[in-house]
């Protein structure tokens, strides 16, 4: 690491005159908040041994917008794109725990196919962020590659996003009761297309970085997560799975139709940063077969609730139907009615477990919603994780977090 | 996750914990079980602890706040058994002078979630080893989630070129701010008694929130 903003408190002592050698006193550094490696604004304060960090108090909240208090004065539906904004590298996972969070209070279930398009594009985003988790963890540790090779294929699937959204990052796709629209004509046929060419990619990489000395030099045996410390910390996701921990909520809780995809969960055995990276380089290839089910199994039908107390009605509809006109107005003024009642609604997101915790009072604006954010507990773990390493291995910890400070300072 | 599996488990921790508990719920498929204040810390080392419950992931603590209840604050703690695949909600509920006992020693996790509660709500954990403010700005007063905070907050800031920093300033709003009454009784979306409208079916009771 040589591009460490420093200001050093205190500065080495004078030679130590009886035994000649020289006495480094501890100094505090202050890491970030601007900082390459800091993935987003972060402020560390250390204290380090020389080049051993003793302590490490991350200072977040720099990023911090409010969006929870936002949310209670705003409509469920004008609320939704927010939760693009939380982790935007993967905007389609934290919608979704919204949606699920507000259909259960709500009582009802998505059309088959909507259901089928929503875990399409979760596997679509869990590419996407495991391709910039996994290629910028690498920049961290000195690999510039891989970055440059993956940011191509994620402009492909945010094109996907662009395609069925009109957005390439804060989509606002996922509704209540449905999505958005149908997929457009062709969209199917080119993400088969993008699945038959990605495993090459995936390929590629490894060739980069899985046996690579250097990579393996700075993350095998770096910032070593025992099973008891994942669990005591609430870790959850890649982090919990790096441990030995077999768990993922898309196997033991499914959600919309994650109980028919058939695919696997690899679990890490050494807890290390280089088992982070595997399970991370393993789950884009398992992501990749449930897209391929979703599309070889996808019903055709409606991709939206058919309440139109819930959903609006379709803009043909509206022109000829003074009913539907009016539930439209309504819908987009004074939106609809949640029963009173409370849910914690988790979903497997790339990070870990997302979840939203929602409490309805009866009337159409959420009473409070708090966004449990995985990243927020990870982060805390940062200071035992990097406890005895070098500086330059808290970077490669901080890396192997997947740390993204929309979710974390909401 | 059988509704069934979770009433066995509400009656199982509620006769584990004993006089701790003060409601079970069980709603939406979700166990909600609300313990004294002051148990809070046994409670959660039981179902850490308990062979059938196991609840060994803190995943997340926050607060929802009721100003027009005597105890405003409700803290709930959400945990989840990876051994049994099951989640339980703990509360508990405070006011914004009394202390609630920190839950560090059972969970480590839980240091930045009291930490998040404590600066969103102000609400104290007694035994916290460090409660500082966590995601609002250095130096930042009040607890913005509470319902009294209003959504502007109470100052802005801008850099000041003459005095060359950031200086803070009550919020001035150009525009007033707006809320509107959203609750309007003429769609079938609330149940309310239209005047005039008498011979439709009687709402029912309590139904407006």
């Amino acid at each position: 690491m040589s591009i460490v903003t420093s200001d050093i408190k205190t500065m080495a002592s004078p030679t130590d005159e009886q035994s000649g050698k020289v006495q480094i006193k501890p100094y505090t550094m202050n890491f970030g908040p601007q900082h390459p490696a800091a993935h987003g604004v972060l402020r560390l304060v250390m204290e380090l041994n020389g080049e051993v960090v003793e302590r490490c108090d991350p200072h977040i909240g720099l990023l911090h917008r409010g969006t929870e208090k936002l949310i209670e004065y705003k409509t469920y539906i004008q609320a939704t794109p927010y939760f693009d904004r939380l982790d935007y590298v993967s905007p389609m996972c934290m919608e979704h725990a919204y949606v699920l969070g507000i259909e259960k209070l709500l009582g009802i279930k998505p059309p088959e196919r909507a259901q089928y398009i929503r875990v399409l594009f979760s596997e679509i985003t869990r590419i996407l962020n495991h391709l910039l988790s996994i290629t910028t963890g690498a920049l961290d540790v000195g690999a510039i590659t891989p970055a440059l090779w993956a940011f191509e294929e994620r402009e492909i699937l945010m094109e996907f996003y662009e395609r069925v959204s009109g957005a390439r990052l804060h989509a606002n796709y996922f509704r209540v009761g449905g999505v958005a629209w149908d997929m457009p004509a062709g969209l199917a046929d080119d993400i088969w297309a993008f699945t038959e060419r990605f495993p090459k990619f995936i390929d590629d990489i490894e060739t980069l970085l899985t046996e690579n000395r250097i990579f393996k030099q700075r993350t095998v045996d770096i910032g070593i997560v025992t099973k008891e410390q994942a669990l005591d910390w609430g870790f959850t996701g890649p982090m919990l799975r790096g441990s030995g921990v077999a768990w993922d909520l898309r196997k033991s809780q499914p959600y919309e139709v994650y109980d028919r995809m058939d695919f696997d969960v690899p679990v890490g055995l050494t807890g290390d940063c280089w088992a982070r990276y595997l399970i991370r380089m393993e789950e884009m290839t398992q992501s990749l077969r449930i897209i391929r089910q979703c599309l070889k199994e996808m019903p055709d039908g409606p991709v939206r609730h058919q309440d139109r107390k819930v959903a609006p009605p379709p803009r043909g509809e509206m022109k000829r139907s003074m009913e539907s006109l009016i539930h439209h107005f309504k819908l987009f003024t004074e939106g609809f009615h949640v029963p009173a009642g409370e849910t914690y609604t988790a979903i497997e997101a790339p990070k870990g477990e997302f979840a939203v915790y929602l409490v309805s009072d009866g009337t159409n604006k959420p009473y409070k919603c708090h966004i449990k954010a995985p990243g927020f507990a990870h982060l805390q773990g940062l200071d035992f994780m990097s406890k005895g390493h070098m500086l330059a291995d808290a970077v490669a910890n901080i890396a192997s977090m997947d740390i993204v400070f929309g979710e974390i300072d909401r | 996750m059988s509704e069934q599996a979770l009433k066995e488990l509400g009656d199982h921790i509620a006769s584990t914990l004993g006089q701790a508990v003060l409601k079970v719920e069980l709603k939406l498929g979700e166990l909600m079980v609300t313990v004294q204040r002051e148990q809070i810390v046994p409670a959660l080392t039981t179902l850490r602890d308990d062979p059938r419950c196991l609840f060994q992931l803190l995943v997340d603590v926050t607060a929802v706040d009721y100003p027009e209840r005597a105890e405003r604050f409700e803290v709930v703690y959400n945990l989840l058994s990876i051994k049994h695949n099951q989640r339980v909600r703990v509360k508990a509920c405070t006011d914004e002078d009394t202390p609630v006992p920190s839950a560090v020693p059972v969970f480590s996790a839980a240091n930045w979630m009291e930490r998040e509660t404590w600066d969103m709500y102000g609400v104290f954990f007694d035994g916290h080893p460090d409660l500082r403010r966590i995601l609002t700005d250095y130096g930042f007063e009040g607890h913005p989630l509470r319902k009294d905070f209003p959504l502007t907050g109470y100052v802005e800031c801008r850099y000041d070129e003459d005095q060359k920093r950031v200086v803070y300033e009550p919020v001035r709003l150009t525009q007033d701010f707006r809320t509107f009454d959203f609750l309007s009784p003429w769609e079938g979306m609330t149940n309310v008694m239209l005047p005039g409208d008498e011979k439709a079916q009687a709402p029912e009771a309590g139904s407006k929130p």
